[in-house]
């Protein structure tokens, strides 16, 4: 099955300010009890975005109507930290977010991310402080992940970002869902099957 | 150059390189829980795959089922419904499933080794980070997402990169009263929350040949905390003689062959790695956190950093932990006010930690106005507990005596705290809002640590409160 190939995304942006955002903030786990990720959108980032004594709507930049339209999340370092829930990539994904640039991610988070299709490229923190507050100023203005160039592009120019190049060219190739070239493998998995003395 | 273990297990794992690069992996066992696997079943069936190689997937409850009612249906609807999907996806898959009935239920990286499933130079992933418990035993294991599972069930093999391997001596002798918690939580603290990235921890050094399995696994357990995707501890003789007889370990002259496989896949006494780390045992005390991860650690007897002599990348998280927390800088830890207790989790939910724990409170009493929770880990461990007498001395002590399960170690199930609650917590994580009140506060420690505060109703010094002297 031939997927798209990914080689750049873009959109508005929306800062989640902060470092360590870990998957119990990204969905909390009350909301993991659900037989499919459909409904999750709904509840990502759930505690920031709502008020736990009130339950009224904070003044989160994920609730401000200026962001309303984000589909890219700006965040610090060691983004996804925390539990292996594809819970937190998959509400992401549902809440409409394509992409997440920051200065850098817990390793089960980005395996799980670029195996959904999402981007997410790390910058320099003195390019997420650059980027955060452009789109600050200018919550409108187009940002650009070129995963070719491997830069940031935004209204007043450009970044430059990374990624760990395996995940890139899958992204870039349309091989980011790795199901059906595994399967294409089963005789070789066979073979280490058989090679192995356990179970 | 010799090789490690990871490097022996990755290259006898390799089934081939794929087109970018990574390595397509093979996976010796799968654990799979409620919460990660129905999805990856469902993605499964819309594809019209079925799971290649049942009888290397083991599946369990843990997550969701209540620790105080058996019952069933669940008074909460929405955990009935997960748990009839693992029953409903094991049986139409033939997977092995430890069902509540069965009296081998109970936490996922519990089971896998109480079972003897987990073994040394296997890999073993699960859809839960905490997999990395059962390198414990010399497995490389490591947690997954759930699309991987769905990658695991239909190939029995996934995509991965190579990591590098860290190498961390733990040198000398643990002082009394000082534990494998505060031995990893004192890892944390001096590494980071992502020091680890990019790694597999490989742990060894006198310290750790001296631990127990048990002690090993709440070890391996956190490395994840730690940012380290897996972490291992060279199978040896502790290894061997704790896996005998278990009801998957090898059997009368298979047992001999395994036992000659496993010695030979330990990290060769030269062999290389990334980089090497050491730690003294005699720098190492009780470690309890003061803050919203768990590589925000203190000893007992020291103050809440100030914020300023922090490293610059630390304050931020810092500042945020300290309101969170409400707490002051310069403030002493100990005596710190707590309203719960739980001991419990794959962290420190299996039977040493009990025993510790139930030691220590014997012929006393949980202080006034702390709600105390002991939760075994497994159905077996529970057992085992009970014939020991251990959920008296708790009961007796004040202590809820429960049934298995994760718990209030993420609250998906009705144990939770309520509020701005502070607990006291024999788990692994202590989050913003882990312990399923969005604004409640957790304070990692070891079991006899949680027992100390538990029957001081405060944070307290194990060593003084039950005079634990070498
Ligand atoms: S005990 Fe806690 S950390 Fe361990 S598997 Fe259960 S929820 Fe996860």
């Amino acid at each position: 099955m031939a997927l798209e190939k990914i080689l750049r995304r873009s959109g508005k942006a929306v800062p989640v300010v902060g470092d360590d955002i870990d998957t119990d903030r990204i969905i909390p786990a009350r909301f993991m009890k659900c037989v499919t990720f459909d409904g999750l959108g709904e509840y990502m980032f759930y505690d920031v975005r709502f008020d736990p004594d009130t339950g009224k709507k904070t003044a989160h930049n994920l609730n401000d109507e200026r962001f309303k339209e984000a589909s890219i999340i700006i965040s610090g370092s060691n983004f996804g930290c925390g539990s292996s829930r594809e819970h937190a990539p998959q509400a992401i994904a549902k809440a409409g977010f394509v992409a997440v640039i920051a200065e850098g991610y817990a390793e089960i988070f980005f395996g799980n991310s670029t195996q959904l299709g999402i981007p997410c490229v790390n910058v320099s923190h003195a390019d997420r402080l650059k980027l955060s507050q452009a789109v600050e100023e200018d919550p409108a203005q187009e940002i650009i992940i070129d995963l070719e160039k491997m830069v940031v592009r935004y209204g007043a120019g450009e970044v430059p970002c990374a990624m760990r190049e395996a995940n890139r060219q899958a992204l870039m190739s349309g091989d980011w869902d790795p199901l059906q070239e595994l399967i294409d493998n089963a005789d070789k998995a066979d073979a280490v099957a058989a090679s192995l003395n356990y179970i | 150059m010799s090789k490690n273990l990871y490097e022996k297990v990755w290259d006898a794992h390799t089934v081939a390189e794929l087109s970018d690069g990574s390595t397509q992996l093979f996976i010796g066992a799968h654990l799979i829980h409620e919460v990660t696997s129905p999805q990856a079943f469902g993605m499964l069936e819309e594809k019209g795959l079925t799971v290649k190689y049942p009888q290397r997937t083991f599946a369990t409850v843990d997550h969701i089922v209540p620790t105080n009612e058996t019952e069933e249906p669940y008074s909460d609807p929405l955990a009935q419904e997960m748990i009839d999907a693992i029953r409903r996806n094991t049986r139409r898959h033939g997977i092995t499933f430890f069902d509540t009935n069965t009296g081998m239920q109970g936490v996922v990286h519990i089971v896998g080794p109480e079972q003897g499933i987990t073994q040394p130079g296997m890999t073993i992933v699960c859809g839960d980070s905490h997999t990395s418990t059962h390198g414990a035993f010399g497995a490389i294991a490591f947690g997954i997402g759930t699309s991987q599972v769905r990658d695991v069930l239909a190939t029995q093999t996934m995509k991965m990169g190579k990591l590098k391997v860290r190498r961390i001596n733990v040198n000398g002798t643990l002082a009394p009263g000082v534990t494998a918690k505060d031995v990893i939580l004192h890892i944390l603290k001096e590494l980071g929350v992502n020091g680890g990235t990019g790694y597999a921890y490989e742990y060894g050094g006198e310290v750790i040949d001296n631990l127990s399995m048990e002690g090993r696994m709440t070890i391996c357990n956190m490395s994840i905390e730690g940012g380290a995707r897996c972490g291992y501890i060279n199978p040896d003789e502790t290894t061997f003689a704790y896996l005998k007889g278990r009801p998957y370990a090898p059997k009368k002259e298979a047992w001999d062959a395994a036992v000659k496989h496993w010695e030979a896949v330990a990290s060769a006494p030269d062999a290389d790695y990334d980089d090497v780390v050491n730690f003294d045992a005699a720098d190492i005390a009780p470690t309890v956190t003061w803050g919203i991860n768990p590589g925000q650690g203190i000893q007992i007897n020291e103050t809440i950093p100030t914020v300023s002599t922090l490293p610059e990348d630390l304050q931020s998280s810092a500042r945020e932990a300290l309101e969170y927390m409400d707490f002051q800088e310069g403030q002493p830890i100990e005596g710190t006010p707590i309203d719960v207790v739980f001991i419990g989790s794959c962290t420190n939910g299996r039977l040493s930690d009990l025993q510790e724990a139930a030691e220590a409170v014997k012929g006393r009493k949980v202080a006034e106005g702390v709600t105390a929770l002991a939760v075994p880990g497994s159905q077996i461990v529970a057992l085992e507990a009970e014939r020991l007498g251990l959920d008296k001395i708790f009961t007796d002590a004040g202590f809820q005596w429960r049934q298995a399960g994760c718990s209030m170690c993420l609250a998906m199930n009705p144990d939770k705290l309520v509020g701005r609650q502070i607990c006291a917590s024999t788990s692994n994580r202590n989050f913003k809002g882990r312990q399923g009140s969005p604004t409640g506060r957790t304070i990692l420690m070891s079991p006899v640590m949680a027992a100390a505060a538990a029957v001081t109703g405060k944070v307290s010094d194990a060593r003084k409160v039950f005079t634990i002297t070498g």
